[in-house]
């Protein structure tokens, strides 16, 4: 029974379901159909098998289950006639996959089928293999498709090269073996066995090193001569393709020799004279002349050195560039990337080109080009390719604005000359595109403003007109208000005004205008609204005779339905009302942000600003450029990779050990103690100690980087890795903040070494408790540490209901065991034991931290004893 | 690994032709074909042939209602991949005789039979078009 003859009713399927006008229709016809080959097989009909798989195959590719037809495969491929093998194994690559279990039953019938006299169905079994085969299916039949690589046939040859290739992916331990079989493939007459000969071998390549040198040793020449016959060979109708014989055996070849030659200077030097010949003498014309063209260049790019073909490569890379066919232009510029970190001189002169391209209509071609300018950009050329940059961000198409952004804010914080510059440029990014710039990115806009202490006349002076004609974009609202709210009197005064300025007169009410409008318009959300109330409260003390009307404005979000901005309201409305006299002290300038620590946490904190699709680049000039501070980062451990924990009240404080408060905290009046107390707690362990005034917390979501002058010394301290964290931090224990955790304190480590591998701390020291930590390590298990503590009294009184708590950040796991007991005597006569195992999955890289807490009775009090360990011995 | 799947779409968006190189489930592979059907049909005549998806490359060409996706990694040549598009439509055509879309709808598994002479686990195995089609007019003529 032959499968072509009897398709009636496979095209009547067919047509029945290009018939159907809807899903539904779709599904009923399928649903009938699947049904009656259901019946068919469970009844095991033989006539209609082939012609069931068929249709099997098409409501496949429909979308439809349909493993109930996995075993009529197999039993198809059983059968003894070549029509119902071919459709088994076509069905069995179709509707299996190497993870069914069903698999290995094919097994056998392949291996059957392997040794077949017919040679068309021993390439069926090799096709079938080579597609799904599995470990275990690989290694048991390896032995027979080796053998199959000497087979007189050569289409078996070459399909037995492709399974070879999926063998040795599935199983690399064989590799070996098929060394010495590839290399003869290399000889070969026949296109198809050569090319997947090469292929083979160029898999082997990368599985095996052993194979490489092999190659690299014995077969380059041999190679070297197959492609000059090949380059040069006369018109073989075969394997022509527009005028070029067999470009896919050029490409092959070329990607293969580019494997050996790569690393290698000697292997390098044999393939120059047939790289050179296929360079110049290509015919670039037609895509297929093209194609090899790239690859050649490719080739080269990627050997070792030689001059003269390097410049070859890159006039290749000029010609494709100026090409009207946009395909070549997106090949150029990809291959442009990785020519730019060996030769970036000769990819500056075609500059002008590649900002052409960034303007191109087509997004490929557009978003190629963009990568390729950010990794052109230097010193010398930022300011006009920045201009260009940002004169297109106009025009641009919303999608490709949010990654022209990025790039534009990169370029310019990496590179800019001079601040007065980069004001400017971001500003005029911020109108443009404010939405789609990045929360970091204004952060560290305002870092620069605020060190920038001769430019805020003319920074607040230029946020104010930018905002009179580009009052929607968000950023540059919140730009605008936190600037006004701080100079709101330079502007008003018009001091420090730059010979470049226009004059401009703005009267109190102007600027309070703005944030009035700002505050009103609904489609702002609750930061910038937020951000609004304290610019202005800022303006309140700053503009005395506007102070009614501000109030009245504050007084409006008094009933406001969000909690962050009426009790905002409400605490701002009583510190003009009744508090008159701290307010001018409330709001008083800000300090300097300090830009070195805060480049430093970010630098920590965000991952490569700079990528190119080409993950494994080489070096590239642009790349990320870490500043000196970073590795302070790391040892402070700023809970970088994790998202910023939810702002924490005081109580939370255990769990939110190391998350960076980033949301906007509310501010001064109720809140005080509790935010300071949460400040002292991750100041401690940020960057900086809080500023001694305690007025300036206003900026809530720069307040971990808040530094002064004392933290760049203290950061300089701890960059000598051998001085433990507690030390250097005891210059910070004077902080005022300090009192409201009272025994707060870690002290400088008393080692004592008790013979174990790690001396035991004195973890924690009161007036009134003594905490000593020793340690222990299981040697098999690196990451584990064991921890006794021990618990003395040193006051004459007895503690009862002594419970100790303890908490770690997230890269460490604690497991507290019960305590011995929970009372202790006085004096020291007794002490409680309990046991602790922290495990470290950042082992080697962070040292451990602790929060604890104690709690016990005294007198018929309560007692609550806080306090953080820093000292544990390194290594642990 | 090379290619990772070839698709035959036409103009409305059904699949005509799927051949995964790479294991994906059914809805992985409903969803693949959407998104990346939809990307090429949207984009006109003159724009370069390879689009960008996820963490990989589609090389399109159009014939006539036809759309030849083809999957590839990064590291392909994305030239020769539009050769090998041009190969596959030129196999056809010879074996079928002018192909058209309705030519490979109603055999399926003949257009299934070519494929799997041309390419294996991703490879390109066979470039000559009588190499290819030799096997497939022996079956014929032995039914």
């Amino acid at each position: 029974m032959n499968e072509f003859q009897n398709h009636n009713n496979f095209m009547d399927m067919i047509r029945a379901i290009r018939a159907c006008k809807t899903a539904a229709e779709e599904r009923a016809v399928v649903r009938k159909e699947c049904a009656s080959i259901r019946a068919a097989i469970s009844e095991n009909d033989q006539d209609y098998r082939h012609r069931n798989l068929a249709k099997l195959m098409f409501i496949h590719m429909l979308g439809y289950p349909t493993h109930f037809g996995q075993m009529e495969c197999l039993k198809l491929i059983a059968s003894p006639g070549f029509p119902e093998k071919r459709i088994g194994y076509l069905g069995l690559m179709l509707l299996l996959d190497e993870r069914q279990e069903v698999l290995m039953l094919v097994t056998n019938s392949i291996k059957q089928d392997l040794n077949h006299t017919n040679q068309y169905i021993v390439g069926l079994a090799l096709c079938a293999l080579g597609n799904i085969c599995s470990a275990e299916m690989a290694r048991d039949l390896a032995p027979e498709v080796e053998r199959l690589l000497q087979f007189r046939d050569p289409n078996v040859r070459k399909k037995a090269a492709l399974c070879t290739i999926r063998i040795i992916k599935k199983v690399p331990d064989l590799a070996e073996n098929f060394i010495n079989p590839a290399a003869a493939l290399l000889k070969e007459k026949h296109h198809g066995v050569l090319l997947t000969g090469v292929q083979l071998c160029t898999d082997m390549c990368k599985v095996s090193t052993e194979a490489l040198e092999y190659f690299r040793q014995k077969c380059i020449d041999g190679l070297v001569k197959v492609l000059k016959d090949l380059a040069n060979s006369p018109y073989a109708p075969e394997y022509d393709v527009s005028g070029i014989a067999d470009p896919f055996l050029h490409i092959r070849l070329l990607r293969l020799l580019r494997m050996l030659g790569q690393g290698d200077a000697e292997a390098s030097d044999t393939m120059n004279d047939i790289l050179a010949q296929v360079a110049t003498k290509t015919e670039s014309n037609k895509n297929a002349g093209n194609a090899i063209l790239y690859e050649c260049v490719a080739t080269i790019m990627s050997i070792e050195e030689n001059g003269g073909l390097r410049v070859l490569a890159v006039n290749i890379l000029g010609r494709f560039l100026s090409s009207r066919d946009n395909n070549i232009r997106y090949v150029a510029l990809n291959m442009l990337m990785k020519a730019i970190s060996l030769d970036s001189q000769a990819v500056q002169r075609h500059r002008a080109t590649i900002l052409e391209c960034v303007k191109d209509s087509d997004a490929s071609i557009r978003k190629r080009a963009l990568e390729l300018v950010y990794l052109l950009v230097n010193e010398s050329n930022v300011k006009s390719l920045t201009k260009e940059l940002v004169d297109y961000l106009e025009i641009s198409d919303p999608e490709f604005k949010g990654d022209l952004t990025a790039k534009i804010c990169s370029i310019v914080e990496k590179f800019s000359p001079e601040k007065i510059w980069y004001i400017d440029q971001m500003l005029k990014v911020l109108s443009e595109a404010g939405n789609n710039v990045k929360d970091e990115v204004w952060h560290a806009l305002i870092v620069v403003i605020t060190n920038a202490s001769n430019l805020h006349g003319y920074t607040v002076r230029l946020l104010y007109k930018y905002v009179q004609a580009a009052g929607e974009q968000e950023t540059l609202i919140r730009v605008a208000v936190w600037c006004i709210g701080e100079y709101g009197e330079m502007l008003v005064a018009n001091a420090g005004v730059l010979d470049i300025e226009d004059p401009m007169t703005i009267t109190e009410a102007d600027a309070v205008d703005v944030v009035e409008t700002a505050i009103k318009r609904h489609s702002l959300d609750l930061t910038t609204r937020a951000m609004c109330l304290i610019a202005l409260l800022k303006l309140s003390s700053r503009f005395p005779s506007c102070s009614k009307r501000i109030n009245d404005i504050i007084l409006h979000h008094k009933g406001s339905f969000v909690l962050e901005l009426q009790q905002r309201a409400i605490e701002f409305n009583s510190i003009i009302e009744k508090h008159e006299k701290i307010r001018s002290a409330l709001v008083e300038r800000m300090p300097v942000l300090d830009e070195a620590t805060f480049s430093g946490r970010r630098a920590g904190s965000i991952p490569a600003a700079v990528s190119t699709s080409h993950g494994a680049a080489p070096k590239v000039p642009n790349g990320v450029v870490k500043p000196a501070s970073a590795p302070l980062v790391d040892l402070l451990d700023l809970s970088s990779d994790d998202t910023p924990a939810p702002s924490s009240s005081g109580g939370d404080f255990l769990q939110d050990l190391l998350g960076v408060d980033l949301s906007p905290a509310s501010s001064q009046g109720t809140n005080q103690a509790q935010k300071s107390g949460t400040d002292v707690l991750l100041d401690l362990l940020s960057i900086g100690t809080p500023p001694a005034q305690s007025s300036s917390s206003t900026l809530d979501m720069l307040s971990p980087s808040q530094g002064n002058k004392k933290s760049v010394d203290m950061l300089n301290d701890l960059a000598s890795p051998s001085a433990p964290s507690a030390q250097a931090f005891s210059p910070a224990k004077n902080s005022p903040m300090m009192d409201l955790l009272d025994g707060f304190g870690p002290s400088p480590p008393a080692p004592e070494t008790n013979g174990s591998t790690y001396p035991s701390v004195v973890a924690f020291e009161s007036t009134s408790l003594k905490i000593t930590f020793s340690f222990s390590k299981d040697p098999g298990n690196p990451q584990t540490t064991s921890i006794e503590a021990q618990f003395a009294n040193k006051s004459p009184n007895i503690y009862s209901n002594f419970v100790f708590q303890s908490a770690v950040p997230k890269f460490l796991q604690l497991h507290l065991d019960p305590a011995s007991s929970n009372t202790l005597p006085a004096s020291g006569t007794g002490s409680i034991t309990q046991k602790l195992r922290v495990s470290n999955s950042q082992h080697g890289k962070k040292s451990l931290v602790m929060r604890i807490r104690i709690s016990y009775k005294v007198n018929e009090k309560d007692v609550l004893e806080e306090g953080q360990i820093n000292n544990f011995p390194r290594g642990l | 690994m090379g290619i990772r799947f070839v698709l035959m779409v036409n103009k409305q968006g059904q699949t005509r032709l799927a051949q995964y190189y790479e294991y994906l489930n059914l809805e992985e592979r409903r969803a693949l074909e959407g998104e990346i059907v939809r990307k090429c049909l949207a984009r006109n005549e003159h724009q370069c042939s390879f689009v960008e998806h996820r963490n990989y490359k589609v090389v399109y060409r159009r014939y006539a209602s036809l759309f030849f996706l083809v999957g590839v990694d990064n590291e392909e040549n994305e030239l020769a991949i539009l050769e090998f598009i041009h190969l596959l439509v030129e196999t056809m055509d010879r074996h079928f005789g002018n192909v058209c879309e309705l030519d490979i709808m109603f055999h399926l598994e003949k257009a299934h039979f070519m494929l799997e002479e041309m390419v294996m686990n991703g490879c390109i195995v066979e470039t000559s078009k009588s190499s290819i089609l030799s096997p497939i007019q022996l079956m014929e003529k032995a039914s």
